[in-house]
C-alpha cells in the first residue's frame, strides 16, 4: 500500500466516521464539530484528485462560512442538548428491505463504473485552467450564477426579516 | 504540490501535537483542588442567573448570510483575478457584470437595513410592549429633588 | 524544503533501506515541531514587545525584573501557566472545551506554513499560496464559536458569537484588497507575487499603480487587525465589558494557547500583508543585501514592522462598538475594495 492510498484510506476513514457522529448525536453542537471533520475529510480527498484550488474553497466556504451560518442556526434554536431528532419509523421490515436493495445497486454501480483515470504524475495546479474555462467555454452558467446568487441574496434577507419580527 | 499539501498537514498535526503534550505536561504538574465556586459559571462575581444559553439577535444570522453570498463571489473572482492579465479587455466586461449583478445585491441589503446592526427588537424593552420604560421625566415615578443650586437629583 | 529531503535521500548512504516516505514524515514532522517551537518563541517575542511599547507610549517602564530590562519576563509566564489549575466549568462540554485550543492553534500555524520566507527555503510552495492562507484562517472563526459555546457562559457565548461575526465580515474587504495585487501579477503563488516585485522598494506594489495599491494595502491592514481582533476592533475581548469575552472561563495552558495563536495570526496576517503588498523577502535596496538568508530578514523584518505598527494602533485608538464595527466593514471597505478593483482593472486594459 502506497503513502497515497494511506491517506486516501485515513481521509476516508475521517470522513466517515465524523458524518456518523454528525449522524447519530444527540446533541447538536457535536453534530457541528462531526461535520466539521467530515468537510476537512473531504478537502483532503480533493487534494489526492489534484483538485487544489477546490480544496481550498471547501474549506473556505464549507468550514468558514456554510458551517458558521449552521451553528449561528442552531444556537438560534430552544434546546440543544437532548433533542430527540429522530422521526418516527412506521415500517421497519420492508424500510430496511428497500434499503438493502438501494444499497446494493448502489454498491454494483461504484464498481462496475468505469472511472477516468488520470496518472500520479500529471497532478498539475488548477487556478489557470478554471480561470480560463470560467472565462471562454463556461461563460453563461458563470453570468447565471451571479444572479442564481442574487436570488439567494435576496430571498435569504426576506426570509430572515420575517423571521426577526 | 502534493508535497506541499503533505508538509501542510503534518505541520498542522504536529502543531495539534504540541498543544496535546503541553496540556499534559500541565495535566502533570498542575495542582488539583476543584472547589464549587472555582468552577461556577463566571459572571463578574455574580451569582449566575438563567441557563447558559441567550436568544440573541437574528442580526448574527443575517451577517452570516450575506457573508456566504459574498464569499462564494470571491471564490469565482479568484480564478478571474488569475487569468485576467492574458484575456483582456473581454474577461473585464465579464466580471463587471458579475460583480455589478451582486452589487445590486449588496445595495439592496444595505437600503433594506439588514447591514444594520441595533435594530431595536420587539422584546421585553421595546416601546410597543413596556411603555412604562419610556414614561418621560416628568410623568415617572421616580421623584427629584430640587437642590438649592437647582439641579436635580433623582431620588 | 523539497529539493532539500531530496537530496538528503539521494545523497545519503546509511539512510538507503529507510523507505523514503517514512525520512520524508520524520523530516517533515521535525520541521513542524521547530515550526510549533518558533511560533511559540514568536508569540513571546511579541508578547514582550507589546508589553514594553504600550509601557513606553505610557510613560511607564513596563517589566524589568525579570532577566535584562525584563526579556525574560513572558518565558517566566508561559512557565507560570504550565503551572496553573485547569479550570472547566461545571455543566460545560468538556470535550469541545479541550477541542478549540488545537483547533485554534492548528490553524494558526497551517496558515504560517505557505508564506515566502526566503527565496531559497520554504515550507510550502503552494500554487494557491493566497487562497490557502485564507481558507485556514477561517478555521479559527469555528474554534471562537465552538469556545465560547463550550463554556457554557452566556457571555462567553456572545464574544464568540461577535468574534465571529466580525471576523466573518472582515474577510471579504481582506480577500478583495488581496485580489487587486494578484490581478497584476497574475498568480496566487508567493512566490512569484515576491519575484514581480524585485528591484528596489518603489518596485513593491504598494507603490506601484498610485494610488489603488495604497488604498488596498490600507483596506488589508484594517480588515486583518479585525481578523485577528485587535484593537480598534477588539470588542470580543474587551477587558471592560466581556471580561475577556470567548476566553473567559479558560485557565492556565489553553489559555496560553488562545494567546499564542492570537500573536501567530498576528503574524500571519501581517505577513501576507508583507509578502503580497511589501515586497515579501526582496531587499529594498535592490541586490544589496539581497538573498537566501538575507530574504528571511528582510521578510521577519517587514511583518514585525507591521506588528508594532499593530501594537502601537492598540494603545492609541479607542475602541469601536459592535454596530461601528459592521458599517466600517459592509459600508466602507467593501465598497472601497471593489472600487478598487474596478480602478486597476480598467488601468490594466488601457
Amino acid at each position: 500500500m502506497t503513502t497515497f492510498d494511506f491517506t486516501f484510506y485515513a481521509f476516508s476513514i475521517l470522513t466517515l466516521l465524523s458524518a456518523s457522529v454528525m449522524v447519530f448525536s444527540k446533541n447538536l453542537i457535536h453534530c457541528a464539530v462531526g461535520l466539521l471533520f467530515a468537510f476537512f475529510g473531504i478537502a483532503g480527498i480533493y487534494v489526492l484528485l489534484a483538485a487544489d484550488f477546490l480544496a481550498a474553497v471547501q474549506v473556505l466556504i464549507y468550514v468558514g462560512g456554510i458551517l458558521v451560518l449552521l451553528l449561528f442556526g442552531v444556537m438560534l434554536s430552544q434546546r440543544i442538548a437532548g433533542v430527540n431528532i429522530e422521526t418516527g419509523t412506521l415500517q421497519f421490515i420492508p424500510a430496511l428491505l428497500v434499503c438493502g436493495v438501494v444499497f446494493a445497486i448502489l454498491t454494483h454501480l461504484a464498481l462496475k463504473t468505469r472511472w477516468s483515470l488520470m496518472p500520479l504524475a500529471e497532478m498539475a495546479p488548477t487556478s489557470r485552467t478554471i480561470g480560463n474555462l470560467l472565462m471562454t467555454e463556461y461563460l453563461l452558467p458563470f453570468e447565471i450564477i451571479s444572479i442564481l446568487l442574487l436570488a439567494a441574496l435576496v430571498g435569504a434577507a426576506f426570509m430572515a426579516r420575517r423571521e426577526a419580527r | 504540490m502534493l508535497f506541499d499539501f503533505a508538509s501542510a498537514l503534518i505541520f498542522m498535526l504536529v502543531a495539534a501535537a504540541f498543544v496535546g503534550v503541553n496540556l499534559v505536561i500541565s495535566r502533570l504538574l498542575q495542582p488539583r483542588n476543584p472547589t464549587p465556586g472555582k468552577e461556577a459559571t463566571y459572571e463578574c462575581g455574580e451569582l449566575p442567573v438563567g441557563s447558559g444559553w441567550i436568544q440573541f439577535n437574528i442580526r448574527f444570522y443575517v451577517i452570516a448570510l450575506i457573508f456566504i453570498i459574498f464569499d462564494v463571489e470571491i471564490v469565482f473572482l479568484f480564478p478571474w483575478a488569475v487569468v485576467f492579465k492574458s484575456l483582456g479587455l473581454f474577461a473585464f466586461v465579464e466580471m463587471a457584470v458579475f460583480i455589478g449583478i451582486l452589487l445590486v445585491g449588496l445595495a439592496y441589503v444595505w437600503r433594506k437595513g439588514d447591514l444594520e446592526w441595533d435594530k431595536p427588537q420587539t422584546g421585553k424593552y421595546s416601546r410597543e410592549a413596556a411603555p412604562a420604560y419610556f414614561e418621560e421625566a416628568s410623568s415617572s415615578s421616580l421623584s427629584y429633588e430640587k437642590l438649592e443650586s437647582g439641579n436635580e437629583v433623582a431620588v | 524544503m523539497q529539493e532539500l529531503i531530496a537530496s538528503i535521500l539521494a545523497g545519503e548512504n546509511f539512510l538507503s533501506d529507510v523507505p523514503p516516505v517514512l525520512i520524508t514524515v520524520v523530516f517533515m514532522s521535525a520541521a513542524g515541531l521547530l515550526f510549533a517551537s518558533l511560533a511559540a518563541i514568536n508569540a513571546l517575542i511579541a508578547v514582550y514587545l507589546e508589553r514594553k511599547v504600550s509601557a513606553h507610549m505610557q510613560d511607564r517602564l513596563g517589566p524589568m525584573e525579570v532577566g535584562p530590562h525584563g526579556t525574560l519576563q513572558t518565558l517566566a509566564d508561559a512557565v507560570k501557566l504550565l503551572l496553573k489549575e485547569d479550570i472547566v466549568p461545571q455543566n460545560a462540554d468538556r470535550f469541545l472545551h479541550t477541542l478549540a485550543p488545537f483547533l485554534v492553534f492548528a490553524a494558526a500555524i497551517g496558515a504560517l506554513v505557505a508564506l515566502p520566507y526566503s527565496s531559497a527555503f520554504l515550507f510550502a510552495n503552494f500554487d494557491i499560496g493566497v487562497l490557502f492562507v485564507i481558507s485556514i484562517t477561517s478555521l479559527t472563526v469555528i474554534a471562537i464559536i465552538i469556545a465560547g459555546w463550550a463554556s457554557n457562559n452566556k457571555w462567553s457565548l456572545l464574544g464568540g458569537m461577535r468574534s465571529a461575526a466580525q471576523i466573518v465580515s472582515y474577510e471579504i474587504p481582506t480577500a478583495l484588497a488581496l485580489l487587486v495585487i494578484i490581478m497584476q501579477v497574475g498568480s496566487l503563488n508567493f512566490q512569484q507575487i515576491a519575484t514581480a516585485q524585485t528591484g528596489w522598494f518603489w518596485h513593491w506594489h504598494v507603490f506601484q499603480f498610485f494610488p489603488f495599491n495604497l488604498i488596498a494595502f490600507l483596506i488589508f491592514f484594517v480588515a486583518s487587525l479585525a481578523e485577528v481582533n485587535r484593537t480598534p476592533f477588539d470588542l470580543p475581548e474587551a477587558e471592560s465589558e466581556l471580561v475577556a469575552g470567548f476566553m473567559t472561563e479558560y485557565s492556565g495552558f489553553k489559555w496560553a494557547v488562545f494567546m499564542l495563536s492570537e500573536y501567530a495570526n498576528m503574524i500571519v496576517v501581517t505577513g501576507v500583508g508583507a509578502a503580497v503588498f511589501l515586497g515579501a523577502h526582496q531587499s529594498p535596496f535592490g541586490n544589496f543585501m539581497n538573498g537566501g538568508v538575507w530574504g528571511v530578514f528582510w521578510f521577519v523584518g517587514k511583518a514585525y514592522g507591521l506588528v508594532l505598527v499593530q501594537i502601537w494602533l492598540r494603545w492609541t485608538l479607542p475602541r469601536l462598538r459592535v454596530d461601528q464595527l459592521m458599517y466600517t466593514s459592509w459600508k466602507v471597505l467593501t465598497p472601497f475594495a471593489f472600487a478598487c478593483i474596478f480602478a486597476v482593472g480598467l488601468w490594466m486594459i488601457l
